[in-house]
């Protein structure tokens, strides 16, 4: 299924909501922790991995998933987060480890929840693809609707999990989803140097399932391919891999300089959220003033959001005790 | 009105199980070897039959992925019986319990739950060698997160199944295999087994079992140990007139520390003995929660009889010496009380 007009422009919305709120917590990240960069210190502390470049991952494949649906994501959450359709301000409020925030601020960058949108993440590389293919098992057990998808790096598919999750996806013919987004490097060593095959999508065989590779971060042939994913999932013919070739534009965290990529690959990067704008004026989707609209709008939601987060209170460090467990005190 | 039973720790265990699975469609055991085998240790025995394949569900041999499916589907609602056969595997898989199962309720601040039982064998004494005779119990019990429940009999190995499907937390329920009764691992531990009435019914977590009173010395076991302490105990009765009082917490975690400083404010004397390795461990915790509460109770030095941080040989002199045995038990109780 080829995306319409209105998807088109929601997809282009969708990227450039994700890239504003990354780059705002790009902003807040370092403006606090100079001169001496310190991972302690300032009003998002820690290690954050912006999704800068890899957003049409997100806003390609999200629009074909429901509420019943469930998604598990990685270490670098927030345009998962976002085109799933969470909430800006309690996403920025978790980064800054406020008490408004998701979790309240026990879970942080990596750990964003929200029930209502079925959203988990797991910080541990291929490690979100288990839980997902658990709610998978669950629904099918239950002959209940609902897919699920997990999305992770090219690396990950080199994780122990990944192969035990995809086998058992294959033997019990799961509704699961296995993105892949290949950026081409696993922190500082490149799919080249790591994975033995140029495909992970072609690794699909091995486990009986379907397998897609998208190429060039394209919004709309990721939509496309999606849709082939999401119709078996839904029509009981089981698991997929889709794999999408994917861009990383500032390292693997903030502070990674990327000293190790070749000068000419750095180059050859694209920025989706310009080739995409780009795409869809000359083709005559979106005016020109339209994309200004979009981008003012969601920068301006975003403004918002990063003020929440500010203006919030952190929890009480008490707090640190509670929900440990949910039924035993003791 | 049905006749009195005496059943051992893997029957009680399971009959929990069936229990439950008859009762709430959203309870499922999945695993290695659950469906036609009925478990390694017999704790899905004949269940396969009774629920079918989709409900008893064998897995392949891949720990971090269906302890990771487990989770899952315990976050959406449903309640997982995960049985692992060998504690010794949790190598394999320390991941998704540690970082996944044990974790979801707490990052997500209470929003996400995972109802879920794992199962695992655990301890030696049978000369099966280093990687399948581990007890393993601090490296379950030192992670937050999860509930750690140690049977040692029958009456308490159906209650605590019940309560540990029935409840909203992860619960590992780690079972010693010499302790489960099951046939080839000989003659079941005769105090191990139990009257278990047939209705189901549930233990508390955190709350300990006085296995019996004294006034002497304190012994403070779990699961195989608890036997160990029971014989150990007999022996210095009988043989020195020596009163001890055994305390079976059932549960390590939540840990009934309350019940353990009682009783040693009675007796003023304390021994732990645990299967697994000593150091950083059950032993040293036990003794810590009795010290840093008010050392003045204790008479004397409390002593730890745990495996004395080896791996566990597999020729049969050597793998008893390392074991927390009745004897070695009965030597150290000498040495605390002078005889």
């Amino acid at each position: 299924m080829k995306p319409n007009a209105a998807q088109r422009k929601a997809m282009y919305s969708d990227i450039v909501r994700s890239r504003e709120f990354d780059d705002r917590v790009l902003e807040l990240y370092f403006a606090d922790k100079m001169p001496v960069f310190d991972l302690a210190k300032g009003v998002i502390p820690g290690e954050i991995h912006s999704s800068h470049g890899q957003e049409p991952c997100a806003a390609g494949t999200m629009p074909h998933l429901t509420l019943e649906d469930t998604i598990t994501s990685n270490h670098r959450p927030h345009h998962h987060a976002i085109c799933r359709g969470l909430d800006l301000n309690k996403l920025a409020a978790e980064l800054m480890g406020k008490k408004t925030g998701y979790c309240a601020g026990k879970g942080g960058h990596m750990h964003i929840y929200s029930v209502e949108h079925k959203f988990s993440c797991s910080g541990i590389i291929a490690e979100g693809m288990g839980p997902a293919a658990g709610v998978a098992l669950a629904n099918k057990m239950r002959e209940q609707d609902g897919i699920a998808v997990s999305y992770m790096g090219e690396a990950a598919a080199n994780q122990g999990a990944f192969h035990e999750v995809m086998n058992m996806a294959g033997v019990y013919t799961l509704p699961y989803i296995c993105i892949i987004e290949d950026n081409n490097w696993g922190v500082s060593v490149s799919k080249k140097a790591s994975t033995a095959i140029e495909r992970n999508s072609e690794r699909a065989a091995s486990y009986g399932v379907y397998g897609e590779y998208v190429e060039d971060n394209d919004c709309d042939l990721i939509f496309e391919a999606m849709s082939r994913c999401v119709d078996r999932a839904r029509s009981g013919q089981g698991a997929s891999i889709l794999e999408i070739q994917t861009y990383r534009l500032k390292g693997h965290m903030h502070g990674d300089q990327m000293a190790y990529v070749p000068e000419e690959e750095v180059a050859a990067m694209k920025d989706c959220v310009v080739e995409y704008r780009n795409k869809l004026i000359s083709e005559g989707v979106l005016t020109e003033k339209e994309a200004e609209e979009i981008v003012s709008q969601q920068k301006s939601e975003v403004d918002v959001a990063i003020q929440f987060g500010l203006d919030s209170p952190y929890p009480d460090p008490e707090d640190a005790f509670q929900n440990t467990y949910a039924g035993v005190s003791k | 009105m049905s006749s009195e039973r005496t059943l051992t720790v893997a029957r009680a265990g399971r009959e929990a199980v069936m229990w439950e699975m008859e009762n709430d469609t959203s309870v499922f055991m999945l695993g290695e070897d659950v469906f036609a085998f009925g478990g390694v240790f017999g704790t899905a025995d004949g269940l396969g039959e009774m629920f079918g394949p989709d409900r008893i569900l064998d897995t392949p041999i891949s720990e971090t992925g269906f302890i990771g499916l487990a989770t899952g589907a315990a976050m959406a609602g449903m309640r997982p019986i995960v049985e692992l056969a060998f504690v010794d595997f949790i190598g394999v898989c320390y991941n998704a319990i540690v970082n996944l199962a044990a974790k979801h309720y707490y990052l997500s601040n209470g929003q996400v739950k995972v109802p879920m039982v794992l199962m695992l064998g655990s301890g030696g004494g049978y000369s099966n060698g280093a990687q399948h005779s581990q007890s393993l119990l601090a490296s379950l019990a030192h992670m937050p997160g999860s509930v750690v429940v140690t049977p040692s009999n029958a009456y308490d190995a159906k209650g605590l199944m019940h309560s540990a499907i029935r409840s909203d937390d992860f619960v590992i329920y780690s079972g010693q295999k010499k302790v489960a009764g099951v046939g080839m691992l000989g003659t079941p531990i005769k105090t191990s087994m139990s009257v278990v009435p047939d209705e189901p019914y549930t233990i508390p977590f955190g709350v300990a079992n006085i296995v019996q009173e004294g006034t002497d010395l304190t012994m403070v076991g779990v699961s195989w140990t608890v036997h160990q302490c029971i014989e150990a105990a007999e022996r210095l009765q009988s043989e020195h007139n020596i009163s001890v009082e055994i305390i079976d917490p059932r549960t390590v975690v939540p840990l009934d520390r309350d019940a353990i400083f009682d009783s040693v404010k009675k007796t003023g004397k304390l021994l732990v003995a645990d299967e697994d390795y000593q150091s950083f461990g059950f032993t040293g915790e036990v003794i810590a929660s009795v010290v840093e509460r008010d050392p003045s109770v204790l008479s004397c030095a409390p002593v730890r009889v745990a495996n004395p941080d080896l791996n566990i040989p597999y020729s049969r002199p050597m793998e008893l010496r390392v074991l927390p045995t009745a004897d070695r038990i009965v030597e150290e109780s000498k040495k605390m009380l002078g005889l």
